[in-house]
């Protein structure tokens, strides 16, 4: 555990050690103003709440989290630090957990940097602070998901532009799964069980929810869980060709 | 102790490193020697932990490399070949940050990172970042961070590669001085290396052992094991040197360059020739430069077994 804190302290100094994390930061800040903005209509609905903010989330998430974690393992393959760290004292899963944690406590500063919008929903009417409490947390599990799937395509190549291929793939996978097109294709042959576990494997589904600000224990543990997995699966692809 | 079992490592249809067996104890130097290609590198890796062999075993200090690789790990200093790291941190905190994986801490840390500075001549880059070091001076950080934590066991894949001749000698030093309680593992393709620092080399072929013996025993092999070897003063008297040296019953042949106007008088196998040739050379009035009695040439002898 010790050294979870000693990778994820490094990974996080190397990120501000390059221009990449105030570009990433600027980015995802200009893109998420103008969603809410522009595509959310913030002003023309004359609602108080961040609901067009939190709905454009997964689609932000869908490109800028692989453009983040495509590095994080694909990067230590083709410098070859990866034989350095592999043969460390230190345990396979702590390397998949310290370097996950660095781009999600990353995606977090990312996020909190958006806090302006907050500010000023709450300048222009009383919102629901709670909902959108529950809105951040969601996101934030979200992006870890988003992170855990990159995490995972990253450790499966040695090039960044395929790892960030990839996990956009698996990604936009992963939130198709939810969206009413995709699941009528399903619903006009298949048995409503295999829709719903379809639908039940979508981020959307769940975002949706927490980002309402319904707090559920299931759609927690659907992220945890599917956080989980890709980070075992992580630590599987590496353990499997650490020299590839 | 370094100890591998019929260590064997496939790629697809190539045997990198094939049936490897070996021991090495503390107080030994070993040298891994072998041509491009030969799995050097590969045999190193499986003993790192890093490659996972097709068959066979490996263990340091009795931790199997597979099954109790935490521990084998934490016995080893490892330097990998090409001596990798994190490009983007300063030398200081890529240090810093290895002694704290290392488990190091406080005191401790302090003087081991203290001592691996100086004893590398870090000081004066130790705020650059890795990315801007020139060749030798990355390969030193590689080697800093390989022995931080006073490993009982080195692994070092081409610790000498891109020093210049100062630092190789520093490098040389620096491992004759570990060698008395560490177990070390070298690999280099520089041969006087393996008389400066090893008290025993491989070398390997094709991913197969072919020669496993002490520096000495392994110049033995050489066709100039105790030859003779003349430099003239005066190139008019190379072919009367040449004529006279063949006459000797125990010369088996006698090898002339003319560029270095030397003629070299190899030994019919246990003959003993220095003193009959500079006795001949005395007889003959032949005007020498030099006369030396050959060890043998590792080079000719590498050439000829990994052929
Ligand atoms: N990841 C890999 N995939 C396929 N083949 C590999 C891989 N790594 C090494 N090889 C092959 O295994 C053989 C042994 O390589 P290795 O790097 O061990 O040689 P070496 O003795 O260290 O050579 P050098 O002196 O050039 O460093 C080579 O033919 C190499 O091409
Ligand atoms: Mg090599």
């Amino acid at each position: 555990m010790h050294n979870v804190g000693i990778i994820t302290r490094r990974e996080l100094a190397s990120y501000f050690a390059t221009p990449l994390a105030y570009v990433f930061i600027l980015i995802f800040l200009v893109l998420a103003n103008a969603f809410t903005f522009y595509l959310g209509g913030f002003y023309e609905r004359g609602q108080a709440d961040l609901a067009p903010f939190f709905t454009f989330q997964p689609w932000l998430y869908l490109f800028l989290i692989p453009a983040l974690s495509m590095k994080l393992w694909a990067e230590e393959r083709k410098s070859g630090s990866i034989e350095l760290l592999m043969t460390q004292p230190v345990k396979l899963w702590d390397a998949v957990l310290g370097k996950f944690l660095a781009a999600w406590a990353f995606t977090a500063l990312a996020l909190g940097l958006t806090f302006p919008l907050w500010i000023t929903v709450n300048y222009l009417g009383s919102p629901d602070n709670g909902a959108i409490l529950a809105g951040y947390l969601g996101s934030l599990l979200l992006a870890g998901g988003f992170l855990a799937i990159g995490s995972c395509m990253s450790a499966l190549t040695r090039n960044q532009v395929v790892a960030f291929i990839l996990g956009v793939a698996v990604c936009f996978a992963f939130l198709l799964a939810g969206f009413p097109l995709v699941l009528d294709v399903f619903r006009s042959w298949a048995p409503q069980v295999l829709v719903d576990a379809i639908a039940s494997l979508s981020f959307l589904t769940h975002f949706e929810s927490i980002s309402k600000g319904v707090i559920d224990v299931r759609d927690l543990l659907y992220f945890v869980m599917l956080t989980g997995f890709f980070l075992l699966a992580t630590a599987v692809a590496l353990d499997l060709r650490k020299d590839l | 102790m370094i100890k591998t079992d019929h260590l064997t490592k496939h790629y697809g249809q190539l045997k990198a490193v094939d049936d490897v067996s070996f021991q090495v104890g503390p107080g030994e130097v070993l040298g891994f020697l072998g041509p491009n290609g030969a799995g050097k590198t590969t045999t190193m890796r499986m003993l790192a932990g890093f490659v996972a062999p097709t068959s066979g075993s490996a263990s340091i200090c009795g931790h199997d490399v597979a099954t109790d690789a935490l521990a084998a790990k934490t016995a080893l200093g490892y330097l990998p070949e090409g001596a990798p790291s994190y490009g983007e941190m300063t030398v200081r905190r890529f240090l810093e940050f290895i002694a704290d994986l290392r488990g190091l801490e406080g005191a401790r840390r302090t003087a081991r990172l203290d001592h691996v500075i100086g004893n590398l001549h870090l000081a004066g880059v130790l705020g650059q970042t890795i990315d801007t070091l020139s060749k030798g001076f990355r390969r030193r950080v590689g080697l800093a961070q390989a022995i931080v934590h006073d490993p009982p066991v080195l692994i070092l894949d081409e610790p000498t590669d891109g020093l210049d001749p100062n630092q190789k000698h520093e490098v040389r030093t620096l491992i004759n001085d570990m060698a008395r309680e560490k177990i070390i593992v070298i690999s280099t393709h520089i041969l006087e290396e393996v008389d400066a620092v090893c008290t025993r080399a491989i070398i390997i072929a094709r991913g197969r052992i072919v020669a496993d013996d002490t520096p000495a025993g392994l110049a033995a092999r050489s066709r100039y094991h105790n030859a003779v070897s003349m430099q003239l003063a005066e190139a008019s008297q190379l072919e009367t040197a040449r004529a006279a040296v063949a006459s000797l019953p125990s010369v088996a042949a006698v090898e002339v360059s003319e560029r270095e106007a030397r003629v070299t008088a190899l030994p019919k196998p246990g003959a003993l020739i220095f003193a009959p040739v500079s006795e001949l050379a005395a007889r003959t009035g032949l005007k020498l430069k030099e006369l030396h009695l050959e060890a043998g040439r590792l080079d000719e002898v590498f050439r000829t077994i990994t052929a």
